[in-house]
């Protein structure tokens, strides 16, 4: 019995685990929500709930005729859950493996762009806005289509996470390599 | 299907903390997995490391023949949905380009807050609903157009390939396994 809840104990505390066994807790995670939830797990329409909620608050009448917030309605459910989940299941995480820690400016940037939190923080918003606009235009995310729309066959999902690829691959290769120099 | 589930389905309040425990339990896993970090996705975008991709196919391995299960025992049912060049293709190279700025996706950059990324909460959590605010007001233009362009041939990949589903599905997992074998093959 001592030595099962040692075991465990270290595993939680292990910094990280074998992509292919936390991805495969994930694909078991997208097959328990279809089951208990009848839904695939997509983060980017959990961003929309939060943003109508948050323009909601501010006009009520302005956000009321814009005809997406019809589609995909402002409130907190499921969807909306998830992201603060996300990030609870995250801090939990790094905190069992003493990873937890403030930073601005990741390495990778730092090593290329150096450490000005500025820029950083400019790139990041852009790159932000990209993605979130991204999302809703092509109806879905990395999560969304890449892993729940895969495991679904769903050709519009493949293809979608495709080209996530494609355009990520370019943009980095173009920010690093091509502006970075690196 | 199960009557406890088609209700459980319709209880809102439920779900809303199903919704609450699937995220914490995904956000454990990637942060377990190494994703939630920018250095590790930027490597991937830069070919120099593979751990995006090896989490997302395993999950996809697992995920594909457990939800073709669920199906055929009446347990689930899954709800692909159509898509179109104008949509897929565009939105995803858009998608694309802020994946490789930002360094996270919606998914991963929740989940960096978590473990103390400000540039994932102050510049990431902030882009993309400022993202998504401007898509809403875009929407209404988009939507018959250029949204509706070029719709795919198929819903699903057995469709595409004119195949039955558990065939397709033994098609893809040799793809995907035979990719992640090959990719530790060479040194990844």
């Amino acid at each position: 019995m001592w030595n099962e809840v040692v075991l465990i104990l270290e595993l939680l505390t292990q910094a990280t685990w074998s992509p292919y066994i936390a991805g495969a807790g994930i694909g078991i995670l997208v097959c328990l929500a279809f089951l208990l939830s009848n839904r695939p797990i997509g983060c980017s329409s959990g961003y929309v709930k939060a943003g109508g909620l948050i323009e909601k608050s501010i006009s009520p009448a302005h956000a009321g005729r814009q005809e997406y917030y019809r589609e995909i309605v402002p409130e907190v459910d499921w969807a909306f859950m998830l992201i603060p989940g996300i990030v609870i299941g995250a801090f939990i995480a790094s905190m069992l493996s003493g990873q937890f820690q403030f930073i601005i400016v990741p390495a990778t940037w730092s090593a290329t762009f150096g450490n000005t939190p500025v820029l950083r923080i400019i790139v990041a918003i852009l790159g932000g806005v990209l993605l979130g606009f991204g999302a809703r235009w092509a109806g879905g995310c990395t999560a969304g289509h890449g892993i729940s729309g895969s495991i679904q066959l769903s050709l519009a999902s493949m293809i979608s996470a495709a080209c996530f690829f494609a355009g990520g691959i370019a943009m980095a290769m173009f920010l690093f390599r091509v502006i970075g120099g690196a | 299907m199960g009557a406890l589930f088609t209700g459980l389905h319709k209880d809102r309040g439920l779900q809303v903390i199903l919704g609450l425990l699937f995220g914490i339990m995904f956000g454990f896993l990637l942060q377990k997995s190494g994703v939630t970090s920018y250095d590790v996705i930027i490597a991937q975008l830069l070919l120099t490391n593979f751990t995006v991709m090896k989490v997302m196919l395993s999950a996809v391995i697992v995920g594909m023949i457990g939800l073709a299960l669920l199906k055929h025992f009446g347990y689930a049912q899954p709800h692909p949905a159509s898509g179109t060049i104008g949509s897929n293709v565009i939105g995803g190279l858009i998608f694309g380009f802020g994946f490789a700025l930002l360094g996270y996706c919606p998914g991963t950059v929740a989940g960096a807050v978590g473990t103390g990324a400000i540039d994932a909460l102050i510049g990431g959590v902030v882009g993309i609903l400022a993202g998504i605010i401007i898509f809403v007001r875009v929407y209404p233009k988009i939507r018959g157009g250029i949204l509706m362009k070029g719709p795919l041939p198929a819903v699903t990949v057995q469709e595409f390939l004119r195949l039955n589903m558990w065939l397709t599905i033994v098609i893809m997992e040799v793809v995907m396994i035979g990719f992640l074998l090959l990719l530790e093959y060479i040194g990844y």
